[in-house]
């Protein structure tokens, strides 16, 4: 076996090392004794096969990727909170360095600053694009933080009733609404709000904890929570804003300038691939007052013993393995390498690179809305969006989309997928372009699109 | 004299009148090592006995503080927050946690004065 | 500036506290400022195309003003985070026996394929029909789990381990509300010795956590759970093998006595790895189990993340599994989403999409090169390991229970009484020995703790020569002279110890432009 170092002889020494120790086991069977006779497997677990080469272990993925369709190779318009971004050579080589990859949670400062010093970096980054005070070492992603996000309103609050706007992520709502059903708190959504006119401040009262808004919504729109932001610290609310696309605070408005109290985005689209869901990386950003109500790691700037400047993990009592039943949340792991890629991606960007992502993302979506907006009875539901859109179709987007696919042109997300049983969004389709978008993917779409319709 | 008592998870509690000042011991500072917050409770919130109120933490620790009696918080030291280590470095004195009403000062009978506390503490060893 | 302020005199054992250089730099490790401090506007590490004119469709909310985010070109950024990686410890340096975390070797072919067109590039929303190969990978991989556990169902999308605990127990909590149990049964038994998330998560369900005391040996007291046992009891979360690296001899008593109470069996599966292909927990009684993926199946660490946490389900908490799962009909890959109709009662949904598609790619690809064969003999050589540490070991540091252990060696502080030298000194020490140091203090049941997995990743020879490096260490510390020498250990790391007390005094959690860095570099300009 390639990845094992210890030859047969090597075990004989080792256990003739053990055996010699009073009590000591003179076979490895022996070693297992404390498991109970009738779970002890005698062989090999049955109906499994056996160890593969390397080459057969790659044939054998090559042959799972055979049969899925890469986007690299269609005409692309998928987003809904996943979005196809060109990533840098850089960022793939830099989170493979072993020193990177294969270290764990920087529990010894001393030989981890490395770890320690890049997530300090991606903390500020988070601050900066969300214009807010304070950010922690990453969550597992936009979704899972969006319902930390709600249990750190109640904490603060000591409220318990969220209320989720419908333009939230589907699944996010459903995270949310699953949260709160086994851990105890209520959440009230919102309809789907497919045209982006919903207005929540008559429902925010004094048992509200948080108002949850996404911005741009999930269909698309672009919207302006100052006055949300205000009605909510009126009732003693927190607002909560999620952002799925982060490259849209390039070119909008930051949240923390609308005041919100807690900002949390998926990071995926600066540094991580699409990867078919996960893994990600949550941003989690927050003002400074709220900083020991936050779930995850921080990483801190202190001094060594010499007086050098470095890093540590700290405010470490927040924490599952300090305070265990009292922890502000039961999170162990972060998503230290997808922080790396997004820190190494967005300094590759640097201001300049960042904004024309941005305004680039911005110009391709409007060009498709354009375009499908023309044909005969497809109808844009926004006026207002970054880089996905929402139209409606004159028949049902599912079959639709299943139809285009059968030509190799994977044309958006049917919004009934993620909302089913809700016949109002049953002709919606919600589609992405993002600088990656080219003419040789848009006119393919169009003209497909009109055909099928 | 203010009549000074202590309480089995090595906090004290000074009363003066119908108000008592509370923190936690020279023991129990040393037991932490370097305190770095203190969340103290907001005046004006009722509290019962043997509630938790406060929360002092060290690097490495956090320990709930409780009342040790019912009434009323009246005023809680500030100065903690941007100085914690005062509660290193004067347990007794500037590291005070808060002060409270007294509702009832009977519930306090219980409690160790200074002589039976020492000798709690010698027997934990 | 003075490079040997601190600096604790009589200890000079090699070259550190050697006079300083001009830069500040020492050979191969070179002292680096943040980003923030070295940006510089109109540089860019990437070349973007001019956008199209369009008009502006973002309902006046176009973002003003500097973001602040600095200007590096490729090659400094190249070289910035190629220094900070210089000054991180790996699992690709040397022996990494961080207990209970499981560092072993992480194969660069699990990258390669993680990385295929057609897999790492797929959309999690494109239309199934474009993705069967990614679903028959789940599904495969899903195969494995159930079989290797002996358990009927998994539930694939918990992010990582703690993920995966509040997915079981949210089940349990499910089977529970589904049974008119949920009022009554309000307690949760664990041991003292377990894993910080287990109170934390079955805190947030709204359990009363109540400790279960371990005996002499270092397992469940028996007795002591038995008399804890009772209608108001939901469940035990228990780690096995335990904390402590044993194997709970009495598991199926315990599992017996559980079930007898009316209770369910959440196992943390964190340690799974010491007993993969060798002991199935569907044989032990195990309703569910999380698996760290990146434990046992050796997915990256990647400094603190990302992981998968999938939960082996036995037949009476499979109805609850939550949102999404894979479904085969006919030749047909289909993914059962929310508000898809199907028996049982699903607890809802954890995890937008489909779970940590990656982390599953890599841990297949683990193993399938292991197979059946590799993996038993993986959780043999580390089980052998271990106890080859603790036995070659055992007459200079104190093993905290008799052997044989599974995994990893347990040991305690009491070979450094009256030495002055705490298990903290020790760690430091080895530091400068050229090791990462064991997990400390932890399990919080042993005094000074010192838990060492070397995994079955390291040759014999690298085991002996870090053997010999204990040795010496605790020599030196028995010595009764080296105590000042321990304090200031380690020297010759990038940093040495870190101020935690003034990090958590005044924290300082983001650079900004009026930072002034405490001790930075004279040669580095301060951003302004």
């Amino acid at each position: 076996m390639r990845y094992l170092p210890l030859t047969d002889a090597d075990r004989r020494e080792m256990l003739a090392t053990i055996g010699a120790q009073s009590g000591g086991a003179k076979s490895v069977d022996e070693l297992f004794r404390d498991v109970p006779q009738k779970a002890r497997l005698g062989a090999k677990v049955a109906g499994l096969p056996d160890h593969l080469g390397e080459l057969e272990v790659e044939r054998a993925f090559q042959g799972f990727a055979a049969k899925n369709v890469s986007p690299a190779t269609a005409p692309f318009f998928i987003g809904a909170g996943a979005y196809r971004h060109h990533v840098p050579a850089t960022v793939d080589y830099m989170i493979q360095r072993g020193e990177f990859l294969t270290s764990y949670t920087p529990y010894q400062p001393e030989i981890t600053q490395g770890t320690l010093q890049y997530l300090f970096e991606f903390q500020t980054q988070v601050t900066l694009l969300t214009g807010m005070e304070v950010a922690n070492a990453s969550m597992y992603d936009g979704s899972t933080g969006a319902s930390e996000a709600v249990l750190m309103a109640n904490r603060v609050t000591r409220r318990s009733k969220a209320l989720l706007s419908g333009g939230l992520h589907p699944q996010y709502r459903r995270i949310i609404e699953t949260t709160g059903h086994w851990q105890g708190f209520k959440a009230v959504s919102g309809k789907p709000d497919a045209e982006g006119l919903e207005d929540l401040i008559a429902t925010v009262d004094k048992e509200t904890s948080c108002v949850v808004v996404q911005n741009p919504s999930f269909f698309g729109h672009v919207r302006d929570f100052s006055t949300l932001a205000e009605a909510c610290h009126a009732a003693g609310a927190l607002l909560i804003v999620v952002v799925t696309e982060v490259v849209s605070l390039g070119l909008l408005k930051p949240p923390g300038e609308m005041g919100a109290d807690i900002v949390v985005c998926e990071g995926q689209s600066i540094g991580n691939g699409l990867g078919f869901g996960g893994p990600y990386v949550g941003l989690f950003a927050t003002r400074d007052k709220y900083m020991r109500q936050m779930p995850g790691r921080l990483v801190g700037e202190t001094v060594d013993a010499d007086g050098k400047r470095g890093f540590v993990l700290t405010l470490s009592t927040r924490e599952q393995h300090i305070r265990r039943e009292k922890a502000t949340s039961n999170i162990c792991t972060n998503a230290g390498l997808c922080a790396l890629a997004f820190t190494v991606h967005l300094t590759l960007l640097g201001e300049a690179g960042f904004r024309r992502l941005a305004e680039l993302n911005h110009a391709k979506a409007s060009q498709l809305a354009d375009r499908l907006a023309a044909l005969p009875d497809v109808k844009l539901l926004n006026e207002s969006f970054f880089n996905e859109f929402t139209v409606a179709l004159p028949k049902p987007a599912a079959p639709v989309v299943e139809a285009l696919a059968t030509k190799r042109i994977l044309a958006g997300v049917p919004v009934s997928r993620l909302l089913p049983g809700d016949n109002s969004v049953e002709n919606l389709l919600l589609l992405a372009a993002t600088e990656t978008a080219t003419e040789e993917g848009m006119g393919p779409l169009v003209a497909a699109l009109k055909e099928v319709l | 004299m203010a009549d000074v008592k202590y309480t089995e998870e090595h906090e004290w509690i000074r009363i003066e009148g119908d108000v008592g000042t509370i923190g936690i011991s020279q023991y129990a500072q040393e037991q932490l090592g370097d305190v770095v917050f203190v969340d103290v409770p907001q005046a004006g919130r009722t509290v019962a006995k043997g509630e938790s109120v406060a929360v002092v933490e060290s690097v490495k620790a956090a320990s709930d503080i409780y009342a040790p009696a019912s009434g009323e918080v009246v005023e809680a030291n500030a100065a903690l927050s941007e100085t914690p280590g005062d509660v290193n470095t004067d347990p007794m004195g500037k590291g005070w946690f808060f002060k409270m009403k007294l509702a009832n000062k009977a519930e306090l009978d219980g409690l160790m004065d200074q002589a039976a506390y020492d000798a709690f503490v010698k027997g934990l060893g | 500036m003075d490079r040997s302020q601190g600096r604790t005199g009589g200890i000079v054992t090699g070259g550190a506290s050697a006079s300083a250089t001009f830069t500040g730099n020492r050979a191969l490790q070179i002292e680096e400022p943040l980003i923030f401090e070295m940006g510089q506007a109109g540089r860019t590490g990437v070349d973007l195309p001019e956008p199209p004119k369009v008009e502006d469709r973002l309902n006046g909310l176009r973002r003003g003003g500097e973001i602040g985010l600095p200007g590096l070109s490729e090659p400094q950024v190249v070289q910035h985070f190629t220094r900070l990686s210089q000054k991180n410890y790996a699992i690709d340096m040397g022996v990494y026996p961080l207990g209970s975390c499981t560092m072993k070797h992480n194969p660069r072919v699990n990258e390669k394929v993680a990385r295929l067109a057609g897999i790492g590039d797929l959309h999690p929303l494109q239309p199934v029909s474009t993705v069967q190969g990614a679903l028959e990978l789940i599904d495969r991989l899903a195969h494995w789990l159930k079989t290797l556990t002996g358990m009927p169902a998994v539930a694939m999308s918990p992010a990582a381990g703690a993920h995966g605990e509040m997915c079981g127990m949210m089940a349990i909590a499910a089977a529970l509300e589904a049974k008119g149990e949920r009022a009554t049964r309000r307690t949760v038994l664990a041991p003292e010795s377990a894993h910080g998330t287990n109170p934390a998560t079955a805190a947030a369900l709204g359990f009363t956590v109540k400790p279960i005391p371990a005996n002499d040996k270092g397992r469940v007291d028996l007795d002591a759970l038995k008399a804890a046992l009772g209608p108001d009891v939901a469940a035990i979360m228990l780690t096995n093998p335990n904390t402590c690296g044993l194997f709970e001899s009495e598991i199926i008593e315990i599992s017996t006595a559980v079930h007898a109470a009316g209770a369910y069996f959440y196992c943390d599966g964190a340690n799974f790895n010491a007993i993969v292909g060798r002991v199935r927990p569907g044989d032990l009684g195990v309703d569910c189990m999380h698996i760290n993926l990146h434990k046992t199946f050796s997915t990256p660490h990647g400094g603190g993340g990302p992981g998968a946490g999938p939960v082996v389900l036995s037949q009476a908490l499979a109805p609850y599994a939550p949102y999404p799962w894979i479904v085969k009909s006919g030749d047909v890959w289909t993914v059962a989403e929310d508000g898809a109709t199907v028996d049982g009662q699903p607890l809802g949904r954890l995890k937008a999409f489909h779970g940590q598609m990656g982390m599953f790619t890599r841990a297949l690809a683990y193993i399938m090169s292991h197979g059946a064969d590799g993996l038993k003999q993986v959780a043999e050589d580390a089980v052998l390991s271990a106890n080859y540490v603790m036995a070659a070991l055992k007459d200079t540091m104190t093993p905290a229970f008799d052997g044989p252990c599974m995994h990893e060696a347990l040991f305690d502080d009491s070979f450094l009484k009256d030495t002055g030298v705490s298990t903290l000194d020790f760690a430091k020490a080895m530091i400068d020995e050229g090791y990462h140091p064991m997990t400390m203090y932890f399990p919080l049941v042993v005094h000074g703790a010192m838990l060492i997995e070397p995994t079955e990743s390291q040759a014999k020879e690298d085991l002996d020569q870090f053997i010999a490096a204990l040795k010496s260490l605790a020599e030196r510390a028995k010595s009764g002279t080296a105590a000042e020498a321990f304090k200031a250990a380690p020297l010759y790391s990038p940093r040495r110890r870190l101020d935690e007390t003034l990090a958590a005094r005044k924290p300082v959690l983001r650079w900004r432009p009026s930072n002034n860095p405490p001790g930075s570099d004279p040669m580095k300009q301060a951003a302004e």
